[in-house]
């Protein structure tokens, strides 16, 4: 193996883009990325790239001891496959299981990799 | 676990270590090590006996070999599997299909934290994961604050409701001479305590306490001759779903659903037929959770069934009769404890928050958020 599923993951984040991997044998998405389908045990998995579009599954809202309070979330991607994220731009207590949302790309600088984030996608399908 | 069979193996010794905040410099091999110790004075066995070792710690590599060294037995069956709080009722399944096959006589499962003296960040290991660590979620209650959530969400599950989770733990820990917390608590001390992870505050959320303690197993024959009444153990069953929360499939269904229905199975016993209920209770969303998937109410009753003080002292459904994690003792990987509790029920030990007439137990483990499920149902010697 030349790539790990990690740095093809991180690639596509470093170019801006949300990827996941297909399972043929499944007919389904698999996330977070790996080298065997958790639904088949097929070692088949294609790469594909988002649309970027979800639903807040879950939320919460940590309290640091220092620091503003900030959002926990977990996204279900249109494309049938779940992440934690944060979803920002709005009051961590606003964000409600249902709102539909839009992935955003992070990049915390440093030595720290690119993450997905997400923002409210108001109107969005 | 099907292939095991009903009373196969009884519970005969049960006791705590030194729990709360321990002297200076103890570890957690010396609480397992005390743990066994008053485990088998509390049978009659001695240290000669014991062939069969079972343990998990969080701040032990190799806590068997540790603990085989420092006791000074070379024990013919060993298990150090661990799977966060509920490793203790896998150990049972496993201690049961050892002693049944003859690996082993005498079986001791334990346990120690000093997770309090050393802070928490020192006990255990902290997991780099690229797909969570970036959101800085609490762990674990960021977790099982995203199934509370959800709970609330699908079903009108309410903040109050949660509350009386703490209370009940809390009435039922001034019970117990061995609690750490020794004040009453009400539902709005808990809602309006310090917020950690929406909607958890620092009162849904438990203790952080060293502790451990043991308890030992052998054969049915060899139980009825021992000092105290032998605890069966009627059923077990066991689940894993996920590792992360990210990977759970519906946070609002555990698999305590799955290894409930294994254990009644063996049992041959449904939830009505249970006496008393020993759930883990690392949050408050893990009672409502498990009494819904455990059979005691439907899904999505859970919040309503706690309500009204109906698992307190004196109410419906006795339900964690020691104070639980919440308000006895949690020093990491609590199932241990909630073995004990369930024991000792059945003996009737337990002073001032014993349950009447008890004789049928349920003990029912959690590990990681929400990840490993495993519950045992024990009797006594009237359910043989």
């Amino acid at each position: 193996m030349d790539q790990s599923p990690l740095a093809i993951y991180q690639a596509h984040l470093d170019k801006g883009e949300l990827a996941y991997q297909w399972s043929p044998a499944a007919g389904r998405a698999v996330f977070y990325p790996r080298v065997v389908c958790p639904y088949s045990g097929s070692t088949a998995l294609e790469w594909r790239v988002a649309s970027g579009f979800g639903t807040v599954y879950a939320t919460t809202v940590t309290h640091p001891a220092e620091g503003e309070p900030y959002n926990v979330a977990l996204i279900d991607l249109d494309e049938g496959f779940r992440l934690m994220s944060r979803v920002e731009d709005i009051d961590p207590m606003a964000v409600k299981i249902g709102l539909r949302v839009r992935f955003r790309i992070h990049k915390p600088g440093g030595d720290e990799p690119a993450y997905p984030v997400f923002v409210a996608a108001e109107g969005a399908p | 676990m099907s292939g095991l069979k009903r009373a196969g193996a009884a519970i005969v010794g049960a006791a705590e270590s030194d729990l709360g905040l321990v002297a200076d410099g103890l570890n957690p091999i010396d609480l397992m090590a005390q743990g066994i110790t008053r485990a088998l004075d509390d049978c009659g066995l001695a240290l000669k006996d014991v062939d069969g070792l079972l343990c998990a710690a969080t701040q032990s590599r190799t806590s068997g070999l540790s603990l085989s060294e420092y006791l000074g037995i070379s024990p013919s069956f060993i298990d150090t599997t661990i799977l966060g709080g509920s490793s203790f009722m896998f150990h049972v399944g496993h201690a049961l299909a050892a002693i049944e096959l003859g690996m082993c006589e005498v079986a001791v499962i334990a346990y120690g934290s000093t997770q309090r003296s050393v802070g928490r960040r020192q006990a255990s290991v902290r997991e780099i994961n690229p797909f969570e660590t970036p959101y800085r979620p609490f762990l674990p209650s960021t977790a099982y604050a995203l199934a509370a959530s959800r709970h609330m969400h699908e079903f009108g599950t309410t903040r109050e409701q949660l509350a009386e989770v703490a209370v009940a733990a809390r009435q039922w820990a001034l019970l117990n001479p061995a609690a750490w917390e020794k004040k009453p608590l009400t539902v709005p001390e808990v809602i309006g305590a310090r917020m950690v992870s929406y909607p958890f505050t620092v009162r849904d959320i438990c203790l952080v306490t060293d502790g451990g303690g043991a308890i030992v197993l052998t054969a049915p024959e060899r139980a009825r001759s021992l000092k105290k009444p032998p605890v069966y153990v009627l059923g077990c069953g066991s689940a894993i779903t996920h590792a992360n929360i990210s990977s759970m499939p519906d946070l609002t269904v555990t698999g305590a659903l799955a290894s409930g229905r294994q254990a009644y199975a063996m049992a041959g016993l449904a939830a009505k037929d249970i006496d008393v209920v020993e759930l883990y209770d690392a949050f408050t969303i893990n009672p409502i959770l498990f009494l819904e998937d455990l059979g005691f109410c439907p899904k999505g009753e859970g919040g309503r069934f706690v309500s009204g003080g109906h698992i307190a002292p004196g109410g419906g459904l006795p339900v964690n009769t020691n104070g639980g994690g919440l308000s006895y003792c949690h020093p990491g990987m609590y199932g241990l404890l909630v073995l004990i509790e369930a024991v000792r029920q059945l003996r009737g030990e337990c002073g001032a928050r014993q349950v009447a007439g008890a004789e049928t137990a349920i003990a029912h483990g959690n590990g990681g958020v929400l990840s490993s499920q495993s519950t045992v149902i024990l009797g006594t010697q009237a359910t043989v």
